[in-house]
């Protein structure tokens, strides 16, 4: 498979919607429909080769052959700088996740957006085509700028089809994590800086600064570099405060991808770079980073109960979920970090779900004020089923990609830390209250209006829940499929970090 | 035999799926048919595999995938059957049968017939993978699909904001118990490496010695999973509010499913809890105070259903002083009788609430006899069994648990006392619902009689009720073999009498009006007391001033984010410096003619300093 291919689809996808748009108002959806498709068969296709046996191992692209796909040719030689494409499972999973949900993206907007789809669907593709670049770019300065390419078209998508203050919400998701962007570029001039200082080699590939290696204060201050880049993506508490306003006035597209898998960028960094270029740096940080995730779970949950508006509800659950990313990430063994990445996945389909419920009421209701709702269950039957679905998957419950999540993010973090697992624990709890408050002040109850004529879920919505539920559902009851694909990966990682932690 | 296994919880799961898909599109016969029909077909899988059972005692295991592998963690989906788990498997099928039956007729005019169905089938799914699990990770699942169905069917009725309140009240409180369990999971693998119930037990036999403190932990948090889920203090609240949802439901709730897993739970994992005799004693303890503290409740409420609902926590309360003195089969062969008879009392109940259009104040009703006579009988034969009188099933079940606490070591003889304070309280409150519900004037007619659908469930429950006692439960090989029992004639006499003297009681009281509490419950002591019984001891005016309304206050405080406010400061000083900045160019020649020659000044010193 090329690797680079997926992204150039969707570039020229982009373009092509766009172009497309003054033909026909329709023809840009269905462009970007059948981009996304295309990339998912091409994808899959090449997967399903790879599972029967005929797809090689690359063995050059490092010692490790976790690998399993791998591309790059020089781009700018004179700074050591490629362009380098990789994937293993890891990326897989992720990737797999992008093209699914950007699919459910465009079909969750397909009557929404009225003023020039062309562009919406461009911007829509271009960030995707940037996330995928993110989830593959092995050379760290390739990453920087997928970093930055998913972030603009994303500003775009706010500060255009958004709601009533996407002015404002645009201007603080773009400049929080642009400045936190231009940490990350800092950090990784260092770090090229000091491996060129160390072998007389200029690189910036990531098998090569992974040798790279960082003591003392500089070290240190590279990492928070890194740490704070991603994990006000991710978003961690404090630096979490541009996601309530940025997925309440975002597009129900952009609510989608934004918390489907923008966020997961961040945890990605952190797993691929964080972690594994400052092994010893991060373990005395893991303290720190773990207040950080347990403060998030209660933080993110108690606000999300406190909140009227539908989408800010669910934007504060998932401060909540990425709470139990971060834990499992610095807890660091094999289960804790399994958990992560299941959180991702399983947070990537229940919450972009929710949000697609959230953008499906905006566009009946015309508001998003849970205040003015109450009794839908009678009007809606069919979405107020599934939004039951996902707000029980979403609460944690057995049977769903959540629960495999949390509960393998405990277990691992119980071996480190059995306090830090109980404070965590505490999330089940307060989980349990905003997500059924939700159902409550919008299905349930009594009947706010009686002369509403609403329209229920057509088909097109049911396919898109029903894909959905049924990835919850398989995640929740066969998540061996995707650990399978990650283990060799997160052993991988796991062990360099163990033989850097170990080294004097 | 292997695929009977595998049917029976997946029959009822299938019917769920294909009702919340399909129903209602279906006629609702048909959705009827299927509901009751696969509960049906569950229950005789249950007996075809409990004949070959039964012969030879042998435990099945079945395999069905592996859930996941990370590691040494690596719990399965697979199903452990043995004489306990069949025991369970054949009260959720049979009575959950006959409930089903029950509802057809009973949910007759409600709109959401399939719907109901769905959650009802879905709920006796969970608790068919709860007791069939072989992990203890298999078995949160159900544990927590139990508590997902009960909130959907307490709310079933979600136009009324206060059926959604007891819902979430439901779900909320047991989830603090759940997530006490799923810590004591997390140490019980991170201590003994596996979740496989029987390895597990094996393995804490190895590691721990009896007293051991890690012991002592895990069971408590495994025992905070129970209390919730089985409704005992301080964990109890919710399930007085549950029956917010159709009465056949709280028949369901209370008897075949929900409140029993918690005591399923102690009884799986007795050998871990006899290595901590502090929780077993703080089992036993827990549980007497329960049963008292419900029964003084269930003695002042009116609703019919509300003094069901503490009887309910009242007899679990028993079942859990059963365990905590290590009478583990008895209080099984309890939770079994008691499945019998409350299942009765509650579909009798409802009966008398669908034909008195949906009455649930029992001073209301009255004079019932004559005029719903198969309901009469019904309750009649209930409350018997509840009040433990001789004969039913209730006095062989509650009289096993009382021995065993009469010979108890240390506090046994005080936990007996209690056990009977407990007995005398029961048979007047059960009586004292009889005669007013039943005797006495007519105070509102019926205006319809249960068709078949509903009597046949009734009688099949009093059959049980009445007989149940003579079921032997192959429970001999799960638990340890326990001593023969002596207890003194005189023992056995008080054990009898006692229910005969609250039966007396209450029709002194009641009927022949001998004796009377009308001026000790008037004086202002009686009334503060009978008011604190009848707001079940305050425990939620409790727990709203200690947890749900400072809850509420930090959501209103925070609600704002208190964290932007250290952005907007950034931003403030910014658009300051901004403001400074912009005001330097102002466009008058003067004032940048002047910075201009300051700064060249500026500069020339700066050379002049480094020149020198």
């Amino acid at each position: 498979m090329m690797l680079w291919l997926l992204i150039v689809l969707l570039l020229v996808g982009g373009a092509f919607a766009w172009l497309a748009e003054r033909r026909d108002p329709n023809a840009p959806r269905w462009i970007s429909l059948g981009a996304i498709a295309l990339a998912l068969f091409y994808f899959l296709a090449s997967i399903a080769n790879f599972s029967s046996g005929q797809l090689q191992l690359v063995p050059d692209a490092s010692q490790a052959s976790t690998w399993l796909m791998h591309y790059r040719v020089d781009w700018i030689p004179r700074f050591g700088i490629h362009f380098e494409l990789a994937l293993d499972g890891l990326s897989l999973v992720m990737v797999a996740l992008t093209l699914i949900l950007g699919g459910v993206a465009v079909v969750s907007s397909w009557d929404e957006i009225d003023y020039r789809p062309g562009f919406f669907h461009a911007n829509l593709l271009w960030t995707l085509a940037g996330v995928l670049g993110v989830f593959m770019a092995l050379d760290l300065f390739l990453f920087f700028v997928f970093w930055e390419v998913m972030l603009v078209p994303m500003y775009l998508l706010i500060a255009i089809w958004g709601h009533e203050q996407k002015a404002y919400a645009a201007m603080k998701f773009f400049l929080f994590t642009q400045i936190s962007g231009l940490l990350m570029l800092l950090a990784i001039l260092s770090l090229a800086y000091m491996h060129h200082s160390a072998t007389g080699e200029a690189s910036f590939s990531y098998f090569d600064l992974l040798g790279t290696r960082t003591t003392g204060t500089a070290g240190f201050w590279i990492m928070l570099g890194f740490f704070i880049a991603f994990t006000v993506k991710l978003p961690a508490f404090p630096f979490h405060t541009w996601l309530p306003d940025a997925h309440t006035q975002a597009p129900t597209a952009g609510s989608v991808i934004l918390a489907g898998i923008l966020l997961k960028t961040g945890a990605y960094g952190l797993i691929r770079f964080t972690l594994p270029l400052f092994p010893e740096q991060s373990a005395a940080f893991a303290p720190v980073a773990m207040t950080l995730g347990i403060t998030g779970i209660i933080y993110g949950a108690v606000l999300a109960f406190a909140q009227t508006d539908f989408k800010r509800l669910v934007a504060y659950s998932s401060v909540s979920h990425m709470g139990f990313v971060i834990l499992g990430i610095y807890a660091w063994n094999s289960l804790a970090l399994q958990g992560a990445v299941m959180q991702m996945l399983a947070h990537g389909l229940s919450t972009a779900a929710l949000f697609m419920t959230a953008g499906a009421l905006q566009h009946r209701l015309h508001t998003r004020d849970m205040r003015l709702m109450g009794g839908l269950w009678n009007d809606m039957p069919r979405m107020a089923a599934t939004a039951m679905f996902f707000a029980i998957a979403s609460l944690g419950l057995p049977g769903m990609g959540n629960f495999i999540a949390e509960f393998l993010v405990l277990l691992g973090l119980f071996e480190v830390s059995p306090l830090a697992a109980a404070l965590a624990a505490l999330g089940l709890i307060s989980a349990a209250i905003y997500a059924l408050i939700m159902m409550q002040r919008t299905f349930l109850g009594s009947d706010a209006e009686t002369d509403r004529q609403l329209f229920d879920y057509g088909p097109r919505e049911m396919s898109t829940m029903a894909v959905m539920m049924i990835g919850l559902l398989w995640l929740g009851i066969y998540p061996q499929a995707v650990f399978d694909l990650t283990q060799p990966v997160l052993d991988s990682l796991s062990s360099f970090v163990a033989d850097a932690g170990a080294r004097p | 035999m292997a695929t009977a296994l595998v049917l029976i919880p997946l029959l009822p799961m299938l019917s769920a799926a294909l009702l919340m898909i399909f129903g209602r599109r279906l006629p609702q016969q048909l959705v009827a048919i299927i509901g009751a029909g696969a509960v049906a077909l569950s229950a005789l899988c249950v007996l075809s595999i409990a004949q070959p059972f039964l012969a030879t005692h042998q435990a099945l295991q079945v395999q069905l995938w592996s859930w996941m592998q990370i590691g040494d963690f690596s719990p399965n989906f697979s199903f452990y059957v043995d004489g306990l788990t069949l025991v369970m498997m054949s009260i959720i099928t049979g009575v959950g049968f006959l409930i089903h039956l029950y509802s057809t007729e009973f949910m007759q005019q409600d709109d959401s017939f399939s719907r109901y169905f769905a959650y009802l089938n879905l709920f006796i799914a969970a608790m068919l993978i709860l007791v069939m699990a072989d992990n203890l990770l298999l078995l949160y699942l159900g544990w927590e699909g139990v508590g997902l169905c009960s909130y959907l069917l307490v709310g079933f009725w979600y136009r009324d904001p206060a059926n959604g309140a007891a819902a979430r009240k439901a779900f909320i409180v047991t989830r603090v118990g759940d997530t006490a369990m799923a810590l004591g999971l997390l140490l019980l693998y991170t201590e003994l490496g596996t979740l496989e119930i029987q390895p597990l037990m094996t393995a804490a036999n190895i590691h721990w010695v009896e007293g051991d403190g890690l012991a002592i932990v895990a069971t408590a948090l495994l025992l905070g999973g129970a209390l919730g889920k089985s409704a005992q203090i301080p964990l109890h609240t919710w399930l007085p509010d549950a029956m917010a949802g159709p009465t056949p439901v709280s028949a369901l709730i209370h008897a075949a499913t929900m409140v029993t897993a918690g005591v399923y739970l102690i009884a799986r994992t007795h050998e871990l809890f006899l290595l901590a005799p502090p929780t077993l004693i703080a089992v036993a303890l827990i549980g007497l105070l329960t049963a008292l503290m419900a029964a003084f409740s269930a003695l002042v409420q009116q609703d019919i259903k509300r003094i069901l609902a503490y009887s309910t926590i009242s007899q679990i309360g028993y079942m859990f002083l059963g365990l905590g003195v290590g009478a583990w089969g008895a209080s099984v062969f309890h939770l079994m009788t008691h499945a019998f008879f409350k299942a009765l009392l509650f579909l009798a109940a409802g009966a008398v609430i669908h034909c008195l259009h949906h009455e649930h104040n029992i001073f209301r009703m009255g004079g019932l006899r004559t005029r719903l006579p198969v309901v009469f009988w019904s309750f009649l034969i209930g409350a018997a069994a509840l009040a433990a009188l001789p004969l039913t099933s209730g006095f062989f079940s509650k009289d096993a648990i009382l021995l065993a606490a009469w010979q108890a070591p240390g506090i046994g003889p005080l936990l007996w006392l209690g056990g009977l304070l407990g007995a005398l309280l029961t048979a007047f409150y059960s009586f004292r619902l009889v005669f007013i519900v039943f005797f006495g004037e007519l105070q509102t007619s019926p205006d319809k009689q249960p068709g078949w659908r509903m009597a046949l469930p009734l009688a099949l429950l009093c059959l049980l009720s009445l007989a149940g006692g003579w079921i032997g439960i192959p429970v001999r090989e799960v638990f340890p073999p326990q001593e023969e029992q002596h207890a003194g004639f005189l023992v056995h006499v008080i054990s009898i009498g006692i229910p005969l003297l609250g039966v007396w009681l209450a029709y002194a009281v009641y009927i022949s009006k001998q004796i009377s509490f009308q001026d000790a419950a008037a004086s202002p002591r009686g009334r503060r007391w009978s008011q604190l019984w009848l707001a079940g001891w305050r425990f939620d005016d409790f727990y709203s001033w200690l947890l749900v309304r400072p809850y509420q206050t930090i959501a209103r405080f925070l609600r704002n984010e208190p964290v932007d406010r250290f952005y907007d400061f950034i931003a403030a000083i910014s658009l300051q410096f901004n403001h400074l900045l912009s005001n330097l160019q102002n466009g008058r020649l003067r004032w940048y003619a002047t910075s201009m020659i300051m700064g060249l000044i500026l500069m020339l010193i700066l050379g002049m300093e480094g020149a020198t």
